[in-house]
């Protein structure tokens, strides 16, 4: 497929948004259940107010997607069906909860907590929807997987608790350390699922085969033409349009920038206090999450290019 | 329950274009608006076609056989395009079956191209809406037109006939008829998408030739009395029947 960077932004920028959320808030319920000190309101407010900045920032990359922007409106319609309705729905309801259970913790409301809660459920289910866009196309194999949605997951998790440790760092140092440890351990998993997903892709067999496609049985079967010269749709936007080697490259360049390198830097981030050093572990493991999404995209091979394998 | 469907005769197809050409034009000049097309007269012509006549090669040198497949929207029976549609542009008619856009409604998203396994959907460039066959659904029921020429412009152009079209859920039409007794198949069923469109395959035949199709006898050669061989060969054997006793060894009995 080709890579468009409206959905990798946009899906990068809410994982953040989501997992800086669900971060900041397991931080303000441990206080509230007497588990740990109570954080400054002023960590939790800006933890929500920079989750509603990363998410509105997703949210304007993904009218870059549409051919017709002003029409967004009716995606919420077909919920019923489409999963990318549902996370049409489940976007602004996260927005909107995280930015409610803000102001109320800020404002040291009891409805804080019950509110959080609720941004705690939209977050879920947004997290389900974007996974499930990719997860249920399922002639595209490399995504028709749970790994999808579980390294969606803990991708966003991982990259918003290394913002909030970034963050903790400036507004709260007494949870500095503890968020690090979230994040490092959190960024090992997602490496696991991701070298799982790999593995799993690198060893699909396609269902379809030019065979199936035309519906002749030989086994020598040959694309001469396309039916056009100059190129088409199909042929810009089911391609990488990069060589093999290119992906190999962008293959490597995110298992070294999304995972060992943010973790090295948010351990000595976390035990020298350098925010700084943090600020540099976010944005390592945020370019390599823009290479990762890149890198999945480019990947998967739609079935529809058994068609348009020859020019002339 | 109707569901329209193409039927398309691989056996007879000889890629001559036609189809997609006569869909362009009838496409091109609807309601719905232009299908764009980008430097047709230049470098890198490209442009959003509904049909579209591609070219395999089956086989090894020199036992080859040149296939050409036209393809378009299958109208699926269990179109995977329609329920991911955010907008409920793309739909399925109850009434007929045929997998149409709303072009008023369509965002642009592209999430139904990549739902469907056969790249059957193209994106107007210039519209910024998807586009895809329709069966000409504004040709087919249009009574202004003689009823002979209720059909898809794909199918009327066809100088071949390859193209067949009609109703594949009755059991005696045409193109069941045909799907039946000639072995129409369903493109990629590995996804139980159940494509309307069906294929009916090449078939392994001889052509009868007689000898004097190829060497005709009246040749104007003969009048010039330089026969050429077949003629000589005839007269040889006539000769040979008329005398038995000079007929040459091993005819003998």
């Amino acid at each position: 497929m080709h890579p468009a960077f409206s959905v990798i932004f946009l899906t990068t920028l809410i994982g953040v948004a989501q997992g800086l959320f669900l971060a900041v808030f397991s931080i303000d319920l441990l206080a509230t259940l007497g588990l740990s000190e109570r954080p400054m309101p002023s960590f939790v407010l800006a933890g929500c107010v920079m989750s509603v900045l990363f998410a509105a920032l997703g949210l304007f990359a993904s009218f870059w997607h549409l051919g017709r922007p002003e029409r967004a409106w009716r995606a919420a319609t077909m919920w019923r069906t489409s999963w990318l309705s549902r996370e049409v729905i489940a976007l602004p309801a996260f927005l909107l909860s995280v930015a409610a259970y803000g102001f109320a913790h800020a404002s040291g409301s009891v409805w804080s907590i019950p509110l959080g809660w609720l941004a705690v459920v939209a977050c879920i289910a947004l997290f389900v929807c974007t996974g499930m866009i990719y997860a249920c196309l399922r002639f595209l194999q490399e995504w028709a997987s749970p790994l999808t949605l579980v390294n969606y997951f803990l991708l966003g998790c991982a990259s918003g608790c290394t913002f909030a440790t970034l963050l903790a760092s400036l507004l709260e140092p007494a949870y500095t350390e503890d968020l690090a440890t979230w994040a490092i351990g959190l960024t090992t998993v997602a490496l696991v699922v991701r070298a799982a997903m790999l593995a799993r892709n690198a060893r699909l067999r396609p269902k379809s085969t030019v065979q199936s496609a035309i519906g002749v049985k030989h086994p020598k079967v040959v694309q001469k033409s396309q039916g056009a010269v100059g190129g088409s749709f199909n042929t810009r936007e089911f391609s990488p349009g990069r060589s093999r080697s290119f992906l190999r490259s962008v293959k490597w360049v995110f298992l070294v920038l999304a995972f060992p390198v943010p973790a090295v830097l948010l351990w000595i981030g976390a035990t020298g206090d350098a925010a700084l050093v943090l600020a540099l572990a976010f944005v390592v493991q945020y370019v390599g999450l823009l290479a990762e999404r890149w890198f999945f995209f480019a990947q998967a091979n739609h079935p529809q290019n058994l068609y348009y394998q020859t020019i002339s | 329950m109707t569901q329209l469907a193409l039927v398309i005769d691989l056996n007879v197809c000889v890629g001559c274009h036609a189809c997609v050409t006569s869909c362009k034009e009838w496409n091109t000049s609807g309601v719905a608006g232009f299908l764009t097309d980008e430097n047709p007269y230049d470098k890198d012509p490209t442009g959003t076609f509904f049909n579209r006549v591609q070219t395999y090669e089956v086989g090894e040198f020199p036992c080859t056989e040149t296939v050409h497949f036209p393809k378009s929207c299958l109208h699926c029976e269990d179109p995977p395009c329609v329920p991911v549609c955010p907008t409920g542009a793309s739909y399925k008619r109850k009434e007929d079956g045929i997998v149409l856009v709303d072009y008023d409604k369509c965002i642009g998203c592209k999430y139904c191209a990549w739902a469907c396994p056969y790249g059957a959907r193209e994106i107007d460039e210039k519209q910024q809406v998807m586009k895809k066959c329709t069966l000409c659904v504004d040709r087919i029921y249009d009574q202004s037109i003689p009823e002979d020429r209720r059909k898809p412009a794909c199918v009327v152009a066809c100088p071949t006939s390859a193209r067949l079209f009609g109703d594949i859920h009755d059991a005696d039409s045409e193109v069941s008829r045909a799907i039946r007794d000639r072995g129409g198949y369903a493109l990629m069923p590995e996804w139980g998408t159940e494509p309307a469109n069906h294929y009916l395959p090449r078939r392994k035949g001889t052509v009868p030739v007689a000898e004097d199709q190829v060497n005709r006898i009246d040749t104007p050669l003969g009048v010039d009395n330089r026969v050429p061989g077949t003629l000589a060969a005839l007269i040889a054997e006539a000769q040979a029947a008329a005398d038995p006793l000079s007929a040459p060894a091993g005819g003998g009995r």
